[in-house]
């Protein structure tokens, strides 16, 4: 019976896929961030979401196999100040009371050769959808993978600062994203 | 031959710009801060910092003027008391007007707003951004800028007293009205 076991487990470390073949499906939060760089006045304003949610699968075997969905809590904002954290809720800005959260999901994962890929998808962020291409590089490490890339938005796209704040003069109306989630994998 | 009376054209024409940026600055700074939120204030902001960084600018050059270039003397009536506190005023207005731009600059840093001078030319951040930081030098910044309102109305109410009560020629000193020699 032990000899059993014993051969069960030989088969099952044999059966066990190569560490490249590894799929990443469980999302580390803490080493995950999102954040963002405005103009405003010509002058380079940082800011970020402390609270999201990721769903993914990604094998870099079968990357046209892959997804994620992200979630963003608009509440967890940071654009910069107190003030600008406050003023970002309004109708002008998220609306957040009705939209309290941006969802990306991806439809279609295109390699591009050396652990760089793009990714399609549609970010739905005050009720509008809008089609975004995203360039995402791999980077495996030995217990978990990380997922960056930089993209830019027009916020006017989404009706992001409406009325007295569409005039992109003064806050410019693209939108530098930046994104690293780290997830494990099996 | 007699000294002229008057300080040298660079230094005038440096004063009243200084002087002339500080009355439009200063109030400025006070009024902005007070406006809710909008892209308005966000220009505002943005204009008293270029106002401010161009002030530093001009301020350097005069400390640098001033210190290669002596001041016409003063007129020999004028008391020592009255000459020491002159030169105590004058020296603090030197050290704010280069203080106070400063301290404007670190605070931005320190709240998170890059300067960018004009929206062209990027300052560096001297300090990283921190909350208590910025709040310091909010208190810095406005502190300094009341002590630089009573130096200045001092400093008016001297050059006026000298000039109208006492009649000697302190304004032509700043190039005001056309030049006398002693």
């Amino acid at each position: 019976m032990k000899a059993h076991i014993y051969s069960l487990v030989g088969f099952s470390m044999l059966a066990t896929p190569a560490a490249h073949a590894l799929e990443y499906r469980t999302v580390l939060p803490q080493q995950s961030a999102i954040s963002f760089e405005t103009r405003q006045m010509g002058v380079p304003v940082a800011g970020g979401f402390k609270r999201f949610t990721t769903q993914m699968a990604f094998d870099p075997e079968k990357p046209e196999a892959a997804s994620a969905r992200i979630e963003i809590d608009l509440a967890s904002i940071d654009a910069g100040s107190v003030e600008a954290d406050d003023e970002s809720a309004g109708k002008l800005w998220f609306n957040r009371s009705v939209y309290p959260k941006a969802v990306f999901t991806s439809s279609q994962i295109r390699a591009l050769g050396g652990n760089r890929y793009e990714m399609r998808g549609t970010l739905t962020l005050k009720g509008k959808s809008r089609e975004l291409i995203v360039p995402v590089s791999y980077v495996p490490g030995k217990t978990a993978a990380t997922f960056n890339g930089t993209f830019t938005l027009k916020r006017l796209d989404f009706g992001i600062g409406e009325g007295m704040w569409a005039d992109v003069a003064t806050v410019a109306n693209e939108v530098q994203v930046k994104f690293r989630i780290a997830a494990s994998g099996k | 031959m007699t000294p002229t009376l008057r300080y040298t054209t660079p230094a005038v024409a440096l004063h009243w710009l200084v002087a002339l940026l500080i009355f439009v600055g200063f109030p400025l700074g006070v009024y902005m801060h007070e406006l809710p939120l909008s892209p308005v204030k966000l220009q505002l902001y943005s204009y008293h910092k270029w106002i401010g960084i161009t002030v530093l600018l001009l301020a350097g050059v005069r400390v640098a003027w001033r210190l290669s270039h002596r001041p016409p003397p003063l007129p020999a009536s004028i008391a020592g008391w009255q000459r020491q506190a002159s030169a105590a005023v004058h020296g603090l207005l030197y050290l704010l007007i280069l203080a106070i731009p400063l301290s404007g600059w670190l605070m931005s840093s320190a709240k998170g707003f890059q300067t960018v001078w004009f929206g062209v030319l990027p300052l560096p951040d001297l300090v990283g951004k921190s909350r208590e930081l910025g709040e310091l030098l909010e208190e810095v910044h406005e502190w300094l800028n009341y002590t630089l309102l009573a130096l200045v109305i001092l400093h008016v109410a001297a050059a006026l007293k000298h000039h109208f009560i006492e009649r000697q020629p302190f304004l032509q000193r700043m190039g005001w009205g056309k030049q006398e020699q002693s």
